[in-house]
């Protein structure tokens, strides 16, 4: 009976060929590399590079929806009265308020409830499930559920506040309260991605630095402040850093649960780039406007990046 | 020594299963294009040919009665498919359809307020109806509100066909009003001609609410004080506030601070408080608490069912006078979104449906809208069916919004006007201060480059 066996080769002339091969290989492996890089860059480049491009020269014409062409050209006219327009200021700091707002709620409670889940012995799947499903609602969906709860008279929110014999206020349709109560529904429902990150980070934290720690006498609280927190400061920059990004480019929530009103006071700086691009036809001017918002979010995540930069290296 | 396992080549490798996926997919895909959605958009193929697209943005009340003539329209038509599609009010709406026309997939008919379709047709987003093929269907211009047709009109050219006159109009509490005295031997209010019957009727009514004596929306509502606004205005024979396309403020400034006066003046005593917000209006007259309410004709359903002992009547000739009644209004239209691949089938299916809706406006009318068309207008029915009839007269003495490219029913410029008269209705804002901070707002429009 014959087997045939597989022989490995000597070890000198292996090393020898490694180098010759594996520098081979490395040349090999740019071709296949960009071969699957293509379609994902084509469709980048058609869909993401090509029209922000376009934007930006759009912004330089007075380019209409509705009129083939660029229009006229108007310099730097339409920076100068994106500049101007308070309507547009108001918008920003409608889109920055929101952010105040939403982040540290979502950043302080998704902790705090990932923590929760973390003790839960039994039923961890439940608490999990329940704190994630709202993430996968579509944006639609979560606002039409709160649109019914927020209903005046009739909604939910409004029966809870009654029973502690407080009259409930128009959550949606009163300029002071439309904001938080958008930023409310947006917490209860984007929590989920910032509770699970928080779970992940959770997991690896070590136990035994919990058990020497209570062996050492260490309370519950100081184990938090002091093991807990710190292990999970990359987790909080992560979160902090994806929640401000995110919360910058609201429009959902506010289009569909208050068209950006009452009287203009709850809508965000994407909202009003849609209406004066789409609905008044204004393309160059919107393509200005939001120019401008891109440049404005560019520095804050610059100054975020540096910011970090300077933390690790000091770390 | 043990052998090796060789491996078996797997019946069906990873390369295999994906290439026998696609090619599937592919397969499927090619046989369903024509039906599908999907297949249809990557086609360019029609969806649904020999179906009537229509998209409306009529919710509430009138969505309940435009559901029963597009059923009226299936019953009489079966032959001829119905896909409606209905889209928030205002801005939104507007802006699916030009955006829809725009990317080539309109629909085959669509509504559009009067002052919103001259935009449209500015900006090159509608056919022009020929005025044979409307004939083929019997729709000629002696059959239609003379006011309504001719404002629809864009250079002697047909855009539109109008469905409606809605205009601003005169709710009363009928108990209050016996009470206060302002009821005529047939039961019907008397007119309530001149600044000083206008009071002296409020004033009265006040005593009987022990409340207010009108009640009007003002509260985080702008399409309201500029339809108000506007009736009076007009009334005094003010010139338009914008013209020449919206590009100057032609507003009178006297005349407006007339008006901006009277109304604030009617806020302080209480007669009609500028505190009230839309639904807060309709409650209170729906509840007695004020013998009048101003507001378009819409709202009839609404009282209808609460039950509120009421009538319905022209609004108020303030400061016409003899010769010079003026009520502001709009109306709602037909129009044909731009289509180059429209064919004759498709244009007669439309023409069809957009008949058979003025064949049903005695539903429309039970709404409240005044019908544009004339052959029912001018019927026993309708006459008949009261409160509606009662103030059909207004048809003629429509003022419509101005045509600019920022004007319309919902757009920037009723946000604007409205919400400055707003803040004048509610105190916020002296008259004078009001006016000037509307002038300045609309200046800002009025200077932009016009995208149409």
């Amino acid at each position: 009976m014959t087997t045939t066996a597989y022989v490995p080769r000597p070890a000198e002339a292996a090393s020898a060929d490694v180098g010759r091969t594996a520098g081979r290989r490395r040349r090999d492996d740019t071709r296949p590399g960009l071969a699957f890089l293509a379609p994902f860059m084509i469709l980048y480049l058609l869909f993401v590079i090509g029209p922000a491009l376009y934007g930006l020269v759009m912004s330089f014409f007075d380019t209409s929806l509705v009129k083939s062409g660029l229009g006229k050209f108007a310099g730097f006219s339409n920076y100068v009265e994106a500049f101007k327009s308070s309507d547009f200021w108001s918008s920003m700091w409608h889109t920055v308020w929101f952010t105040i707002l939403t982040t540290p709620p979502l950043v302080i409670l998704s902790f705090v409830f990932a923590v929760l889940a973390e003790r839960a012995t039994r039923g961890k799947w439940f608490f999990r499930l329940a704190f994630f499903s709202p993430y996968i609602l579509p944006s639609a969906t979560m606002a039409l559920i709160w649109i019914w709860l927020y209903t005046p008279g009739l909604g939910l929110a409004s029966a809870v506040v009654q029973k502690f014999g407080i009259t409930a206020p128009q959550w949606l349709g009163d300029p002071h309260w439309a904001m938080w109560s958008i930023a409310a529904a947006t917490v209860w429902w984007t929590l989920g991605f910032n509770f699970v990150l928080y779970l992940a980070g959770l997991q690896e934290v070590p136990r035994e630095l919990y058990e020497s720690s209570a062996l050492d006498g260490a309370s519950p609280w100081q184990q938090m402040r002091r093991i807990t927190i710190p292990l999970l400061n990359r987790t909080t920059t992560l979160v902090i850093v994806l929640q401000i990004i995110a919360s910058l480019k609201v429009f959902d929530q506010m289009y569909i649960m208050t068209s950006g009103g009452p009287n203009f006071s709850t809508r965000p700086a994407l909202e009003y780039i849609y209406d004066i691009g789409f609905t008044d036809y204004r393309v160059g001017y919107g393509a200005a406007a939001s120019t401008v918002y891109f440049i404005l979010l560019l520095i804050v995540s610059a100054a975020w990046f540096i910011q970090t930069r300077r933390a690790e290296r000091r770390a | 020594m043990t052998d090796q396992p060789v491996p078996q080549a797997p019946i069906l490798s990873r390369r295999g299963f994906l290439g026998g996926a696609l090619a599937l997919g592919l397969g499927a895909g090619a046989l369903s294009a024509c039906s599908s959605p999907v297949g249809a958009g990557l086609a360019g193929s029609t969806l649904n040919p020999g179906t009537v697209q229509y998209w409306n943005l009529f919710g509430g009340g009138d969505g309940v009665r435009m559901q029963a003539m597009e059923s009226g329209f299936e019953k009489t038509h079966p032959n001829i498919g119905l896909s409606s599609v209905t889209l928030a009010w205002g801005n939104p709406y507007y802006t699916k359809l030009s955006l829809a026309t725009l990317g080539g997939k309109p629909p085959d008919v669509a509504v559009s307020h009067l002052t919103r379709m001259k935009t449209l047709q500015a900006a090159g987003l509608l056919d022009e109806m020929n005025p044979a093929d409307l004939a083929r269907h019997g729709m000629t211009a002696d059959k239609f509100n003379k006011r309504a047709w001719s404002t629809a009109l864009v250079n002697g050219k047909i855009y539109a066909i109008p469905l409606d006159t809605h205009p601003f109009v005169c709710f009363y509490n009928t108990d209050v009003c016996k009470k206060a005295g302002l009821l005529d031997s047939s039961g019907k209010l008397k007119p309530l001609n001149g600044e000083q019957a206008f009071m002296d009727a409020l004033s009265k009514a006040k005593k009987v609410t022990g409340q207010y004596g009108a009640a009007v929306a003002v509260i985080n509502e702008t399409s309201t004080p500029w339809r108000l606004f506007q009736s009076l205005y007009s009334q005094l024979q003010g010139a338009p506030v914008v013209s020449d396309h919206g590009t100057k403020i032609t507003i009178d400034d006297a005349k407006a601070l007339k008006v901006l006066t009277f109304l604030s003046q009617l806020d302080k005593t209480k007669l009609m408080p500028g505190s009230l917000d839309y639904q807060g209006a309709i409650a209170t007259f729906a509840n007695g608490r004020a013998g009048f309410y101003f507001q378009g004709e819409w709202e009839i359903t609404t009282f209808q069912t609460a039950k509120t002992p009421f009538s319905m009547t022209l609004f108020p000739n303030v400061y016409g006078g003899n010769n010079h009644y003026a009520v502001q209004a709009d109306s709602h239209t037909l129009v044909l979104p731009k289509d180059p691949g429209r064919t004759r089938a498709q244009l007669d299916d439309a023409l069809t449906f957009i008949r058979s809706l003025l064949n049903q406006s005695a539903t429309w009318a039970a709404g409240g809208h005044i019908p544009a068309w004339l052959p029912y207008r001018n019927s026993k029915a309708y006459a008949k069916l009261t409160p509606q009839s009662n103030y059909a007269a207004a048809a003629n003495f429509a003022v419509y919004d101005a045509n600019a490219w920022y004007s319309g029913s919902g757009s920037d410029f009723e946000i604007i006007a409205g919400g400055t008269i707003g803040a004048v209705m509610s105190g916020i804002s002296s008259p004078a201060a009001g006016l000037s901070q509307m002038k300045q707002k609309l200046s800002v429009l009025a200077k932009t480059q016009p995208p149409t």
